[in-house]
């Protein structure tokens, strides 16, 4: 399945969005967890320091590195295929795909074990393997879950299953999996991992994404917490890596300033559990390592936003800080979006990689109030970003409906024309007056239709500002 | 080592520079950073602050700490395997558990030394063991987080299988954060020396917090960890 999720238009998602209220629920508890704790790693932390300077210190890495994209990625790919490891830059998904497949063929793979990697779910790496013969196994907690839950997509960056409960885990576990235990989340994870454990070993190749890769010494680096990532890195023969095209470092030492920001902004920890680096070249006699390494570095899109105003989002690291802060996220959850990329950034992401035609109504989803923004810890302008996209969005006329172009512009010719204005102003009480119950709309026509659906529309008053400043100017004469 | 391939990389790289504005570069230099406060945490710390800072957050992390001293490792090491349950253990192929003082004390048919001439019996070993024993050759006190080098004899299953591990921390081993990890890399790297295949940071027993946001320590990797910090090391 690739980036989309859903076929409802927006407006459907989010209307569904509004019924599910354990999902409201869920995302709203959600969202204060993941702020506390990462107040607690962050400005609330007097270990780490001036927070602000951190953040600061991640614009200037991730600028420099995007500024100088195509160095570093001939930097990296050389030193990766140095060590002995295969590198395929791909310039769409089925590049990247047609790639992978003809590896698993080569290694005639049936088993193939992954970690969790947004990257893979854009490119919907796990049909593509189906297609070849592969048995696919996710092996994140939260992606199991929502693999053995027919499939089910993620709404959340971080936490892909964030929009389930324990009773429908284990719910799922019982129905497609065989479990007899109760829904005590410790007792769903030893499950997990008696299902997985065999897997590991057996599996023919492993995959994963790439939380960032290292171009000075050709190395993946990957931030987890289950031991998952290092178990799928260990065992098979085969490791398949893919990344997006901009999630590199020049060298170790920025590493450290990036996984530093990752963790806390991410999680609110000070550094996940794994920060495992992976470089080609094992000793032949090594008994726990790939003897094969290759490295899928993926545009896919990307390249868009180089060079234009919104190549700042490019220097997006993946932590959700902005979607856990967003108000709009909070009530919708993240399957409302309609793509793997949720959330504030999401929407920023979504319609550079798919284009507006899918995505163009996302940057809508949003109260343009900058908590996305100050949340960011590599300090992408991510509300600005937003309104950039609505101006192209709406400039771009192919985007928008016949109805809403001749609104606009009747708007347009009524605001610049001061008769028709005026007749607008004072006729608006009179053509209003049928709808007007109590002194408010709540039951609209057109474009006030969505409004009034969710809430009361005032009443145009008898006045106008121009007549009453008038008069009141009179009176203190 | 035979080069790996690299496929349609020109095509690529040229599109990015394209898109940039400007001709592919074949040189760039990294700037000073202006913003660097990662050398600021613990700057001035002692040796002993250090230890102090490691140790709490280990315990943060559910990690079990025991300090100890490298006359009382043998004894200690004992007394922690009793008290895990005993059983089968593996451990690395490192030179440092003889300069430790350890190798009669692993030296025992439930041990397993880290062989590759056993080929695939070591991942088996593994896998059946209660514990893991290695050692940590950088660890990092902000985090209580220590790094294996892994190599085919510091084999990456023996912190990832066994249901528990045992890390050696030698104090002398503790520094402020990773960034003197990283930094010490780094200048290896440029030095041209020979990389590990696998630079691990681990900091305590694998964890999840995927289910109602509910942390659940023990989930592929470890369930639980043990660090002897061993303060004349």
């Amino acid at each position: 399945m690739p980036m989309k999720i859903g076929e409802k238009p927006f407006f459907g998602r989010v209307d569904d969005a509004l019924q599910d209220h354990f999902m409201r629920n869920a995302m709203a508890s959600a969202q204060d967890r993941f702020r506390n704790k990462k107040l607690d790693a962050t400005e609330r932390d007097e270990q780490v320091g001036d927070w602000e300077e951190w953040r600061s210190a991640g614009e200037e890495i991730r600028r420099h590195t995007l500024e100088n994209l195509d160095f570093y990625l001939d930097q990296l790919s050389e030193n990766f295929s140095k060590r002995g490891g295969h590198v395929f830059f791909a310039k769409t998904v089925e590049e990247a795909n047609r790639y992978i497949q003809k590896v698993a063929k080569e290694k005639d793979a049936k088993y193939v074990t992954k970690s969790k990697s947004m990257v893979t779910e854009e490119i919907g790496l796990n049909e593509a393997l189906e297609e070849v013969g592969c048995h696919v196994y996710e092996t994140d907690l939260a992606e199991y879950i929502l693999q053995i839950d027919n499939k089910d997509r993620p709404s959340h960056i971080v936490v892909p299953s964030l929009h389930k409960n324990k009773e429908q885990i284990r719910d799922t576990f019982q129905a497609k999996a065989g479990y007899t235990g109760t829904e005590e989340p410790h007792e769903l994870t030893a499950f997990a991992r008696s299902q997985l454990r065999e897997v590991f070993l057996k599996a023919d190749i492993g995959i994963t994404g790439c939380n960032f890769a290292i171009a000075e010494s050709g190395t993946i680096s990957l931030a987890t917490n289950e031991g998952n990532a290092n178990m799928v890195t260990t065992y098979p023969d085969t490791q398949i890596t893919v990344m997006g095209m901009e999630r590199l470092v020049p060298t170790w030492e920025e590493l450290d300033v990036l996984i530093n920001l990752l963790s806390r902004s991410a999680v609110g920890q000070k550094i996940t559990t794994y920060v495992t680096n992976l470089t080609p070249g094992v000793e032949e006699d090594c008994v726990d390592a790939p003897k094969e390494f290759h490295l899928v570095i993926l545009d896919a899109g990307r390249s868009n936003a180089l060079g234009t105003e919104f190549q700042s989002a490019l220097h997006c690291i993946r932590c959700a800080a902005c979607v856990n802060v967003c108000p709009v996220y909070r009530h919708i959850g993240g399957h409302a979006y309609g793509s793997i990329y949720q959330g504030p950034i999401g929407a920023v992401l979504s319609p550079i990689l798919g284009g507006y035609e899918e995505y163009g109504e996302l940057p809508f989803a949003s109260s343009l109030c900058a908590a996305c923004t100050e949340a960011c810890p590599v300090k992408i302008p991510i509300h600005e970003l937003l309104i950039k996209h609505r101006e192209k969005y709406v400039n771009h006329q192919e985007n928008v409906k016949t109805s809403e172009k001749l609104a606009m512009k009747a708007f347009g010719v009524g605001t610049s024309t001061p008769f028709l204005f005026q007749i607008a102003v004072k006729g608006a009480p009179m053509f209003m007056k049928p709808l007007i119950k109590d002194g408010s709309i709540s039951n609209g026509p057109g474009p006030m239709k969505p409004w009034t659906a969710i809430r009361e529309f005032p009443a145009p008053g008898k006045d106008n500002f121009r007549s009453w400043f008038k008069e009141h100017q009179k009176g203190r004469q | 080592m035979v080069k790996g391939t690299i496929h349609n990389k020109d095509l690529f790289l040229n599109q990015i520079a394209s898109k940039l504005g400007r001709e592919r570069k074949d040189n760039v230099s990294l700037p000073k950073w202006k913003h660097q406060s990662q050398w600021e945490v613990y700057k001035n710390s002692s040796k002993d602050d250090l230890l102090a800072a490691f140790c709490k957050n280990s315990k943060e992390k559910n990690v079990h700490v025991v300090e100890t001293e490298k006359s009382m490792l043998p004894e200690t090491i004992e007394k922690v395997i009793k008290e895990y349950g005993g059983g089968s253990i593996v451990t690395t192929k490192d030179d440092r558990f003889s300069q430790y003082g350890l190798t009669l004390t692993l030296d025992n048919s439930q041990t397993h030394i880290w062989d590759t001439a056993m080929g695939e019996v070591n991942i088996k070993k593994a896998k059946e063991a209660i514990l893991g024993i290695f050692v940590s050759d950088i660890s990092l006190a902000e985090s209580g987080t220590i790094v294996q080098f892994n190599d085919k004899d510091i084999a990456r299953s023996v912190s990832l299988l066994p249901t528990t591990y045992v890390a050696i921390v030698p104090k002398s081993s503790i520094v402020p954060r990773m960034t003197q990890a990283t930094h010490k890399i780094h200048r290896s790297v440029i030095a041209g020396e020979e990389l590990a295949t696998c630079v691990n940071f681990i900091s305590g027993p694998s964890n999840s917090a995927d289910i109602e946001m509910d942390i659940v320590v023990g989930v592929h990797g470890p369930v639980k960890a043990v660090y002897l910090v061993v303060k004349d090391l």
